[in-house]
């Protein structure tokens, strides 16, 4: 296989577009991406997307998209995994370019979610889950994922206010991200007194409904020593997949689907977890983000991440930093766009151009993308 | 539009007695108890059995003859703005009219515009006061606020009425206006269809691109038009939702809270629609000392906002004691339970043999 390269990115701010459709936001996000490579001429598009079906009534965006990213006639795919959609997207542009066949792919992720009220964008996002075995009883997302809250506090003793931790530094970093949705502070008392969604998930332990898009464009090595100083290679990829249904599962305080994508990226980038200098996980709610730490191996003691979290571990500085960009729960998620933000954040950070919270000679990076709970999971590494 | 020859000669309003607290609906629905607070309102409005928009329309219009003090025979225009008619066919302008005994030979109409209708209704009178087509006109706000039991709506939907009569600025007038601003887009933040029994609305969709976008847009139209800053204003008074987009819209525009909660009386009525700015607005009247400069800007779904500057005179001093008061209103109330709430408003019936 070719090493692949990551040579341009390019982001829209995520949040409310209420002037801007699934076409017009990924046009930006991809014509921002071309220009990040002074125009390289791109062979095909990979896109991310959860939604466009059940919420745009508009199925083959990659034909669509293609035309509005003015590439018009070249071969298009959509990619479909749920929330893990863009870091599938990823995987599949890396095959691309890997295999030999293009030498220059574009991947893109777009999600447009604020047409319509939250019950019917919440409904659309529970298809992450088993439809017949858990969504006709009656759980919706956030109830499933509650339920993981509630027996990974049971069982390992952490409290709601070390939880809280979690999305007070999420918003921390976001306050210095110009693409977040939610770029302000806030406390861990504004945290433990929010509404609550799902108990125990609170208001803001949960990520928030946004639109927002996302590219970035791979290429061969030759390509890539062409058009840049600062290429990133995409070093390891790893992606496992695991039952939808939660109650087949052999444990809920972990996702072995992470712990398996992890095993084979970290194998065939050839480091260890202590070699990352930043990961961008995906904590969609604030007990997601303490799994995947120590599914991914960067915490040992299994229900430990709160109390490290307590004690100043994984800000900017320490290794790994995590989520500089303020993950999911701040800097937002645009569901099947989010995998594709996390590689295009990761490899900003080691070009040492992320224009929000910076992590200082950051070599190696991570970034996980989950779709549904835990039932999809890609594991990128980028090296500079 | 600028003017200067177009004043308010009376006003008036009525706010039914009774009063639910949103601790209350709240607790029927099981909302978090900390709900109400984020809304920044207290309790609401609620019309008895026997009260609708036209009796509610009727009160308000009568207390704005009391102070305007002028023969009801000489008022040219009945105007209604509402959204919860009675009938769906067959005016309220009619049978206030007629109650009011100053039929026939008007101009007469209700008007549809959610929220906003009513400041339409000034709109147009100022036009035809001012073009000496009709020497007075009655314009009228009056809403039973319908919202689905459950939906974040039914918190704020509330019921009252505000009324005033449009003349010439003689030296009857209490104020006049100096102009008048509308901005309208189509914007689907808040609708409801044919047959449909609540509107619907689009969550937070009814913030930014709604209610700010077109309050902020008309308040910088008249603002530029008529080349005033809002440092020269004594009061502002924008439509009140909630009590919560009110301050917001007055941050994003520059004016200080305090110019802004002498007419913030959505906390203890809640969101009376038509009649919502225009309430505030006859609360600030009731306050203001002669001289004071008001904007005012009434927002309506769909969507458009107006903003009109008002300037205060003398006269206002003797009409404020001719009629109740909205503060006379406010403190008059009776608390009802949930249950008496949902048969006041029909949502309950009982079955017949």
């Amino acid at each position: 296989m070719r090493k692949v390269y990551v040579v341009g990115v390019g982001l829209t701010k995520i949040g409310r577009h209420f002037d801007k459709g699934l076409r017009e936001l990924f046009a930006e996000a991809a014509l921002k991406a071309i220009d990040d490579t002074k125009g390289v001429n791109v062979e095909a598009l990979v896109v991310g997307n959860m939604s466009s079906s059940s919420l745009c009534e508009q199925d083959n965006l990659g034909a669509l998209l293609a035309d509005y990213a003015g590439l018009t006639g070249k071969p298009a795919f959509k990619v479909e995994a749920a929330c893990g959609s863009g870091g599938t997207a990823v995987f599949t542009g890396y095959s691309l370019v890997a295999s030999g066949l293009f030498n220059v792919v574009m991947v893109g992720g777009v999600e447009k979610l604020t047409e319509y009220p939250t019950r019917t964008v919440t409904s659309a996002l529970a298809q992450a889950s088993d439809a017949e075995y858990e969504l006709y009883f009656g759980a919706s997302f956030t109830g499933l994922n509650a339920l993981i809250m509630r027996y990974y506090m049971e069982k390992y003793g952490v409290t709601r206010s070390e939880i809280s931790e979690w999305p007070v530094l999420m918003h921390e970093n976001a306050s210095r991200n110009p693409y977040a949705q939610l770029p302000f502070k806030i406390t861990k008392e504004r945290v433990d007194k929010s509404q609550i969604i799902a108990d125990p998930i609170r208001l803001y332990d949960a990520s928030p409904i946004g639109d927002g898009a996302a590219a970035i464009i791979l290429a061969s090595e030759e390509v890539a020593r062409k058009i840049t100083d600062t290429p990133v290679e995409i070093a390891g990829l790893g992606m496992a997949t695991d039952k939808l249904y939660l109650a087949s599962r052999d444990k809920l305080d972990t996702f072995k689907a992470t712990v398996e994508a992890a095993k084979v990226a970290y194998n065939m980038a050839n480091i260890s977890p202590k070699d990352v200098d930043v990961a961008e996980v995906h904590d969609a709610f604030s007990i997601l983000g303490l799994i995947n730490l120590e599914d991914l191996g960067f915490v040992e003691e299994k229900g430990k991440t709160a109390k490290l979290l307590c004690e100043g571990r994984f800000r900017p500085g320490d290794k790994p930093a995590v989520n500089p960009s303020g993950g999911l729960k701040a800097r937002g998620h645009p569901v099947g766009a989010t995998g594709v933000y996390q590689v295009a954040e990761v490899a900003m950070q080691l070009r040492g151009d992320f224009p929000g919270t910076k992590v200082p000679e950051a070599k190696v990076g991570l970034a996980q993308s989950i779709g549904g709970v835990g039932s999809t999971i890609v594991v990128t590494i980028l090296k500079r | 539009m600028k003017f200067n020859n177009v004043g308010i000669s009376g006003w008036g309003v009525y706010i039914p007695k009774y009063r639910i607290s949103l601790d209350e609906i709240a607790k029927a629905w099981g909302y978090p108890s900390t709900y109400p607070q984020g809304l920044n309102v207290v309790e609401k409005a609620v019309a008895g059995v026997d009260e609708d928009t036209i009796t509610m329309g009727f009160e308000a219009a009568r207390n704005a003859l009391r102070r305007a003090g002028v023969d009801p025979n000489f008022i040219g225009a009945v105007y209604v703005g509402t959204e919860s008619k009675p009938y769906a066919v067959k005016p309220s302008a009619t049978v206030i009219a007629e109650a009011l005994g100053i039929t026939p030979k008007k101009l007469t109409a209700d008007l549809e515009f959610a929220c906003r209708a009513a400041s339409e209704a000034l709109g147009i009178s100022i036009g035809l006061v001012s073009s000496g087509m009709v020497k007075y006109a009655l314009v009228i706000g009056s809403d039973t606020a319908q919202a689905s039991p459950g939906d974040v709506l039914e918190f704020t939907a509330a019921s009252g009425s505000a009324a005033y009569v449009i003349g010439r600025d003689d030296g009857n007038a209490a104020a006049y206006f100096e102009g008048f601003y509308s901005y309208v887009t189509d914007t689907p933040d808040f609708w409801r269809k044919e047959n449909a029994p609540y509107p619907m609305h689009g969550e937070s969709f009814t913030g930014e691109p709604a209610y700010f976008h077109h309050i902020v847009s008309a308040v910088k139209g008249l603002l530029e038009e008529l080349g005033l800053r809002p440092s020269d204003f004594d009061y502002f008074v924008p439509h009140q939702p909630n009590g919560k987009f009110p301050l917001k819209v007055a941050r994003i525009l520059g004016f200080p809270k305090e110019k802004v909660l002498p007419g913030l009386i959505v906390t203890r009525i809640g969101n009376t629609y038509s009649a919502s700015a225009l309430i505030g607005l006859a609360a600030v009247l009731e306050k203001a000392k002669p001289g004071s400069r008001i904007l005012v800007a009434p927002y309506g779904s769909g969507a458009g906002a107006d903003a009109m500057s008002i300037v205060v005179k003398d006269s206002i001093l003797d009409k404020v004691g001719k009629a109740p008061t909205v503060k006379d209103y406010i403190s008059r109330k009776t608390y009802i339970d949930y249950g008496l709430y949902v048969k006041f408003y029909n949502k309950l019936r009982r079955f017949k043999f």
